[in-house]
């Protein structure tokens, strides 16, 4: 009997704490994938954030980091010019990587460092139990706006991909999603080309995947998609906001 | 033996270079050196001093409240550290830059036009060294192991190569304070 | 050389391959000179967009295996307490450099050392010690770089050096010990697996309380240890001494210098001086002080060790104070009149 489906050697054997209808499963999947196919897991080096995917570090079976919240590209940064041989990717959600961490954020952008990052934004904070991320949508109830994120006093929500496509140090910044299987088919690919760029010494590539929080929205995981595809996709826009053309195998910049 | 000389004077007279040359070359005449800047605004034109100290033996403070010599190269220098000298020490004054004359007597007072001199010998910038070879002149007994040649070598070692020219401007500097 | 010029030197021949930093006074030479000379030598520098973020690569360089520092003074210190907290609940082995200057706030940019009680007693959130050395010349800054690396890959613990704006700026000579840095194997470090061993993490975080307790535990025993071999202090004309001054870093120059002038007066007067700062020697103060009836603690602070030389004299003895802030230094004329002034009560 031929295996037809199997869980990727770069994820770990371990059920994970994600809450039921969640899509950091599938991003989780998409990343390991890709290192399984790249076979890359060996010299990778994973840097968690803070948020629900902190203990992301049990879930892949590459060496993996802990970071301070937001402070993700920092590390990366600390790992990548030690040992600039290995692999080094960030998996951060919205508050992590565009509230606390846009510092961190926009300067290794700036600096075109040659890591990956995975940015999964959910319009919310998860972990802390709901309340607005720095990409909250205007109108979005949460804990924090109980009557709507108004942009009057409140403010506007952060794209990160538009905003770090003006950075000259940027090769890649894609947005996608995952609440279906032509839009997870688009989002490995970015992926691994996030991942490409960087064996290929190009710089800073980050993915940003569209994903859901049924919990905290409260809405079951059928709603949330369709809330993923009705509201946050008008909003952000899905598509590639900077890709620097494409490597041709000689040379790179090293 | 511990001789503590203070130099003091505007940011851009080299107050910190001259320093710099006196402890080098104590060191390089096998003295306990050190060399304590003041910083921070001062870079950027106030005021500006440093305290060295030669010793014999384990420098202790390496900051000086009562220099056994002074050089003062302004007149805000002047006012503030003239009455720190220790009895019996020393100030070496560049009278072109301050009219300031001190009333104590019980410390030896020299006032030399040395900016005026500098220019003079085409020397310009190069008083601080100047007061460095008058001090070297009169202070000798004060300064154990520095001599003209320890100076001379020491300002070699402090110059870098792609401005040799002026190491020996700088030695002229000397010899003509030495005068 | 310059205290921050050696002290970037050292730590270049300590093997240190990673500094991170962001500029500030008085502690930029530090930066300059491995900025020019870092790269020569096969190592990394880079200026940071802060100082969060300077400290978070040093997080990041030391998890992966590698020798990393980064240096600021007081304020950038603070910035830096977050990652310091992860770094040492993280065990990660790493040196920061702290050229204290005036505070609180931006203060002033002279010379302090009333980051005292943030180095031993508060450098982030949580239960946590870091090695803390105290240097008091040119030469051992360059010596105490050398110790601290050694001993942080040793123990996997951050250690500081905290030196101070007069040390940093001020020039003495020196020599570099012809000794080579004590490669310690760290393989725990996140580098990549290479399909040979099982992933490694490294992590601050333990969601069940009884984990966290272990691991906090553990580190304390580390603690016991590392204040039964690393301690240091000097004493100096101690035996005798019934007035014992105790000061470190730059200060206890001065102290010293003080300390020989009361002797010539005819007071018995001796000097302690902490090296290390944590662990504290509370051990060598008990034996300097052994024939002391007074002790006068002089700092660049308000006066941050009176507690801990209290402490360790269990209060025993009476301490007095002598101190200068906001950038002042004590002279030695002021500690030599209080030495005079105790020596007649």
């Amino acid at each position: 009997m031929s295996v037809v489906f199997e869980r990727p050697h770069a994820l770990c054997d371990t059920p994970t704490h994600y809450c039921p209808g969640c899509t950091h499963g599938i991003i989780h999947r998409l990343v390991a994938e890709v290192i399984d196919e790249m076979e890359i897991e060996g010299e990778t080096v994973g840097v968690c954030p803070v948020g629900c995917a902190v203990m992301a570090y049990d879930y892949f079976n590459c060496d993996m980091i802990e970071a301070p919240h937001g402070r993700a590209p920092a590390v990366a940064t600390g790992v990548k010019r030690a040992n600039p041989n290995l692999m080094v990717f960030t998996y951060q959600g919205d508050g992590d990587l565009a509230a606390i961490g846009t510092c961190e954020t926009l300067h290794a952008a700036a600096r075109g460092e040659n890591i990956t990052i995975i940015f999964v934004n959910n319009t919310i904070y998860g972990m802390t139990g709901g309340q607005m991320a720095p990409t909250t949508i205007p109108g979005q109830v949460t804990q924090t706006t109980p009557y709507g994120r108004d942009p009057k006093t409140q403010g506007f929500p952060l794209k990160m991909c538009e905003i770090l496509a003006q950075m000259d140090g940027t090769a890649l910044a894609q947005r996608v999603s995952v609440d279906s299987v032509a839009h997870i088919r688009e989002a490995k690919k970015a992926i691994r080309k996030a991942f490409d760029n960087q064996k290929h010494k190009r710089g800073f590539s980050i993915v940003e995947v569209l994903s859901t929080c049924p919990t905290n929205w409260g809405m079951t995981p059928q709603e949330s998609l369709e809330r993923l595809r009705t509201e946050m996709i008008p909003y952000f826009p899905l598509g590639v906001y900077k890709d620097l053309p494409v490597w041709n195998g000689d040379g790179g910049e090293d | 033996m511990l001789t503590e000389i203070l130099i003091s004077g505007f940011g851009g007279q080299g107050v910190l270079f001259a320093g710099k040359c006196l402890a080098q070359a104590g060191m390089l005449a096998g003295m306990n050196v050190s060399w304590l800047p003041s910083y921070g605004p001062e870079m950027r034109g106030g005021t500006a001093n440093c305290s060295v100290c030669l010793s014999d033996e384990q420098i202790g403070s390496p900051l000086i409240s009562e220099p056994d010599i002074l050089i003062a190269m302004n007149t805000p220098s002047f006012d503030r550290f003239v009455n720190t000298v220790k009895s019996n020490g020393s100030i070496f004054v560049d009278s072109s830059i301050t009219d300031r004359v001190s009333d104590r007597n019980d410390i030896s007072c020299r006032y030399i036009p040395t900016s005026r001199i500098a220019q003079e010998n085409e020397l310009s910038g190069m008083a601080n060294i100047i007061l460095l070879g008058k001090v070297l002149k009169n202070c000798k007994d004060k300064l154990g192991g520095v001599t003209f040649e320890t100076l001379k070598d020491s300002l070699e070692h402090i110059i870098p190569k792609t401005k040799s020219a002026l190491i020996e401007k700088n030695i002229q500097a000397l010899m003509l304070g030495m005068a | 050389m310059k205290g921050n010029e050696a002290l970037a030197e050292a730590a270049l021949r300590a093997g240190c391959k990673c500094f991170f930093g962001y500029p500030i006074t008085p502690q930029t030479e530090i930066s300059a000179y491995l900025a020019k000379n870092m790269a020569k030598r096969g190592g990394t520098f880079l200026q940071a967009e802060s100082e969060i973020a300077a400290v978070n690569m040093v997080l990041g360089a030391s998890a992966s295996g590698v020798r990393a520092m980064t240096s600021s003074s007081s304020p950038g210190i603070s910035l830096k307490s977050e990652g310091i907290s992860y770094l040492a609940g993280s065990d990660l082995p790493c040196v920061i450099v702290n050229v204290q200057r005036g505070g609180p706030g931006l203060g002033g940019i002279q010379p302090s050392q009333a980051d005292y009680l943030q180095a031993t007693k508060a450098s982030g959130h949580g239960d946590f010690h870091i090695l803390v050395y105290a240097p008091a010349s040119v030469q051992e800054t360059i010596d105490m770089t050398f110790t601290a690396f050694d001993t942080a890959d040793r123990y996997r613990i951050p250690a500081m050096i905290l030196s101070d704006g007069l040390l940093g700026q001020m020039m003495e000579p020196v020599v570099f010990p012809d000794i080579k840095a004590q490669i310690t194997e760290k393989p725990w470090s996140c580098c990549g697996h290479k399909n040979e061993r099982k992933h490694n993490i490294i992590n601050s975080l333990y969601l069940c309380p009884d984990e966290l307790e272990k691991s906090v535990r553990d580190r304390f025993e580390k603690y016991r240890e590392i204040e039964k071999t690393c301690t240091d202090a000097e004493l100096y004309l101690c035996d005798d001494a019934q007035i014992v001054v105790t000061a470190f870093g730059a200060t206890a120059r001065i102290a010293k210098s003080a300390v020989d002038i009361a002797r010539s007066k005819g007071i018995k007067a001796g000097l302690f001086r902490p090296k290390t700062l944590y662990p504290f020697p509370k051990k060598e103060l008990n034996n300097a002080c052994a024939k002391a009836q007074r002790v006068l603690c002089v700092e660049m602070s308000m006066g941050q060790m009176v507690d801990d030389i209290k402490l360790a004299l269990e209060c025993r003895i009476s301490v007095d104070f002598l101190g200068r802030t906001g950038g002042n230094i004590p002279s030695v004329k002021e500690v030599v009149d209080k030495i005079t002034f105790i020596g007649k009560e």
